[in-house]
């Protein structure tokens, strides 16, 4: 039964892991392009739904609207002003960029919040749960989380397969060069990936900021969860990061339940062992 | 009529190494244009430099007598001059109604739309939903075609565009031009076979080691005057 | 031919200049027990030991292409096994240096194995990922002390030498060595056979692979290499602290931003790089270190600027200019 309540609390939390993977993700297809501050613009996104709602005291509502608006808007004007110009063949310039911005914002962050931990509290929703069956029941909130996971994925999906938009995004993946002859502009259909990207980071944050405890130095390990459901997963498979996440979200829930020290430890070697079986993660892309 | 496109003294240089020296050439409203040349005479510099991907500042390039020298690709395009790339280049993860849309991106008006596309290449409606790269050359190459007409040009570039197809094929796909100039869209066909681009054009230049080496209408030229001026062995021989 | 003349004295300028520099520079450190107080012999050894492990992610990075985030794995393994075998295995402090740099490489060869199932950025998240694998199974070995660490017993300090000047100079010459055959390493590397196909891979893998380099193995080479120099100096490092903790042994900014940052800032892909590099880090670290997160803010928007100006860093911007090398690795025909 134990075994059973952590599979089951696993899954949830691996609807948070796709949420941050899938911006990384969206990322790495449309640029090849992997942002080693991911993490870190998560932990921005939940300091700011933090801000807005409890030291501000906006409704959730607005302040969800504006951590989006916010998060949506710096990750345009981050790729348009800085990013798109360390781009290219080259993947130290990239790599070290975004790693001296994973520094800022941690060191930034501590700065203005300090180093304590926090939490936003979800009053109600917290002790609320769903019954799923006679047997069992979850948390309303996790509950929520997963089906936010669901959602924004299948939103994606939408956009990239359904949309102007996503055809932009696929094309200039497919061949950077040759879109301008069709009158696309790179420098902003990137902009709009990593804007669209960090609008799903802003997303990840605010679960973020509800389902855990977090601190400044909270981003890195995010990172590592967004990447390791994005390799299980396999490249390319927007569906395939969402199992990936809830494989890492078992592995690390059943880890616990063995011995709480060997909660993360356990994802990580899920992922190394995907690593060893499947290189290529376990669903890679299939073609359209 | 009116000149669309106006090109004056074009350069081109890769490194030390120079392609193009001060090429002029003039394209009329309506008018379809054939370049014609040997492998390395600088015919696909000259395109990739018109349309912007490759560095034209400060040259002398004048579309419907706006000066597009310098401007990026995505501009130049916008103003309406639209290029179906060598070798086709379709975009492998989009179907080839998506590959056609893509097209239409900039929002032009004119004539083309999806349908008229199919009506100008039939052999495209089974596929439409197929991805892009399933096809066979000669409907890559229809998609890479409709696809550039898809933004409403003023002026169609064509590189090379029977290049590796059985003459079978190239022959259905010239059979396009005239219909795509009854729509008021001028061309400018880059053409290593001579003898098509004889046929469809109303002027050719031919470029020999980055020069224009001659110029007229395919009536007024002599096929020695063409293979001088395409070889380069007149004054030897 | 005055021309010819004028050129010609230039590379003799500068082949005279690069060898008074590097001689007094190594006169200087080799005397330094006997001109620098205690504090600055310390900074020294730390400077030294920042040295070896910036040239190692250089030649990984710089040279290979194989950017890792990852490095704190093998100082932390360093540090650790260089602990056990002086604590459990009762040995000398050199022994357990040079063995714990040798164990570290053999647990790099199937770490690598399994890191080089991964491409380019992917890597580098890859290595970080089995450094905090490392990081967290420290945690759970308790012999080592778990996740509260493990002090070294003085005796293995001791066993040194007696006196504590001694010592410290005992200490001291280990770090000098430990940097200085760092970049004679890497030096004496580049000017092989196989420095020749590093080169070549750093400047274009295809055509590399196209005259016939085996990149996959040689890369591979380099990673284990580096691996077991890098444990060298973290052993080292830990023996300075005399006291080890999973957070400080596998820390990703103590010992993988902090040199990234050296390499960068002085030039990548170029062996003088992480010496200026190193220099110009603990001059700032000097300076700043008391401004705290402002200090570290500063340090990612220098390694940004970097990249935006001039991603060759300082010393690749002089090379350029001037076409001096410090250390030349080209074998010319004179």
């Amino acid at each position: 039964m134990v075994w059973i309540n952590s599979i089951v609390q696993g899954v949830m939390l691996g609807g948070l892991y796709a949420l941050f993977a899938a911006g990384l993700s969206l990322m790495f297809g449309v640029m090849r392009f992997v942002n080693i501050a991911h993490g870190d613009f998560i932990v921005v996104g939940a300091y700011l739904i933090l801000t807005f709602v409890v030291s501000w005291g906006l409704s959730p509502v607005l302040g969800v609207g504006m951590v989006l608006v916010l998060l949506a808007v710096a990750g345009y004007m981050n790729q348009r002003l800085l990013l798109n110009r360390v781009l290219g063949k080259d993947i130290l310039p990239p790599i070290l960029v975004t790693f001296g911005m994973s520094i800022i914002i941690q060191n930034g962050l501590l700065e203005v919040f300090s180093a304590d931990s926090q939490k936003l509290q979800t009053g109600w929703l917290e002790t609320t749960s769903v019954q799923l069956g006679d047997q069992f029941a979850v948390g309303l909130l996790p509950f929520l989380m997963f089906m936010t996971a669901v959602a924004v994925i299948g939103l994606l999906q939408f956009v990239f397969y359904k949309t102007p938009l996503g055809r932009m995004l696929r094309a200039t993946s497919d061949d950077p060069e040759i879109v301008p002859l069709m009158g696309g502009n790179n420098a902003h259909t990137f902009a709009l990936a990593t804007g669209l990207a960090s609008l799903v980071v802003g997303v990840a944050g605010i679960w973020l900021a509800m389902k855990t405890n977090f601190d400044p130095a909270a981003g890195p390990a995010r990172l590592l969860f967004a990447f390791e459901a994005v390799i299980i997963g396999g490249l390319g498979n927007i569906w395939g990061t969402l199992l990936g996440g809830i494989i890492l979200g078992v592995a690390q829930t059943v880890g616990a339940q063995v011995d709480a020290g060997y909660q993360i430890l356990a994802g990580h070697l899920a992922f190394l062992l995907v690593l060893v079986i499947r290189p290529t993660g376990l669903f890679p892309k299939v073609s359209h | 009529m009116t000149k669309l496109l106006e090109v004056s003294g074009l350069t081109a240089h890769y490194g030390d190494f120079q392609a193009l020296f001060g090429v002029d050439m003039q394209v009329e409203e309506g008018e379809t244009v054939a370049i014609i040349g040997s492998n390395g005479a600088g015919k696909s510099t000259f395109l990739r430099t018109l349309t912007g991907l490759r560095p034209s500042k400060g040259q002398e390039i004048r579309f419907c007598g706006q000066q597009i020298a310098g401007l990026p690709a995505d501009q130049i395009h916008k103003l309406g001059l639209a290029m179906v790339p060598e070798g086709r280049r379709l975009f492998r993860s989009l179907s080839v109604e998506e590959n056609l849309l893509i097209g239409a991106a900039g929002k032009r008006k004119g004539p083309w739309d999806l349908k008229k596309i199919y009506d100008l290449f039939p052999d495209l409606v089974a596929k439409r939903n197929n991805p892009g790269t399933a096809l066979s050359g000669g409907q890559q190459q229809m998609v890479a075609i409709g696809r550039a007409l898809m933004s409403n040009p003023s002026l169609l570039l064509c590189d090379e565009i029977s290049l590796g197809l059985a003459p079978k094929v190239i022959k259905d796909i010239y059979e396009a031009v005239p219909m795509i100039r009854a729509q008021g869209t001028s061309i400018l066909v880059v053409e290593q076979d001579v003898s098509q681009a004889l046929a469809v054009a109303d002027r050719i230049y031919c470029f020999m080691e980055g020069r224009v080496s001659l110029t007229g209408t395919p009536d007024s030229l002599s096929k020695e005057q063409i293979a001088n001026a395409y070889f380069g062995i007149g004054e030897a021989a | 031919m005055t021309m010819i003349a004028q050129t010609g004295a230039a590379p003799r300028l500068q082949t005279s200049l690069s060898v008074i520099i590097l001689g007094a520079t190594l006169a200087a450190l080799a005397t330094a027990p006997m001109w620098a107080g205690r504090a600055e012999l310390r900074l020294l050894m730390e400077a030294l030991s920042y040295l070896a492990l910036a040239q190692m992610w250089n030649l990984l990075a710089g040279y290979t292409g194989l950017v890792s985030v990852g490095q704190q794995a093998f100082v932390g393994l360093g540090g650790y096994m260089f602990f056990g075998l002086a604590i459990f295995g009762g040995m000398g402090v050199l022994p357990a240096l040079g063995l714990a740099a040798v164990g570290t490489a053999i647990i790099a060869i199937p770490t690598g194995w399994l890191a080089f199932r991964l491409n380019g950025a992917y890597f580098a998240i890859g290595t970080w990922v089995i450094a905090e694998v490392f990081r967290l199974g420290m945690a759970q070995v308790g012999s080592l002390g778990g996740g509260s660490g493990i002090s070294l017993p003085v005796d293995v300090a001791r066993s040194l030498a007696d006196g504590r000047a001694e010592r410290e100079m005992a200490m001291y010459y280990i770090a000098f060595a430990i940097g200085v055959a760092s970049v004679a390493l890497v030096w004496g590397l580049l000017r092989s056979r196989w420095g020749l196909a590093m080169t070549a891979i750093r400047d274009s893998e295809l055509a590399a692979e196209t005259v016939g380099v085996s990149t996959r193995r040689l890369k591979f080479m380099i990673y284990v290499l580096t691996a077991g120099f890098t444990a060298l100096a973290g052993g080292f490092l830990f023996l300075q602290k005399l006291r080890i903790t999973p957070d400080a042994a596998f820390s990703v900014n103590d010992w993988t931003a902090f040199v990234i940052f050296i390499v960068v800032i002085g030039g990548i892909g170029t062996i003088e790089g992480p010496i200026i590099g190193t220099v110009l880090f603990f001059a700032l670290r000097q300076v700043a270190a008391d401004w705290g997160t402002w200090y570290l803010m500063l340090m990612g928007v220098i390694a940004i600027s970097v990249m935006l100006v001039d991603k060759r860093g300082i010393w690749g911007r002089i090379e350029s200019l001037t076409g001096w090398h410090l250390l030349p690795v080209k074998r010319t025909l004179d």
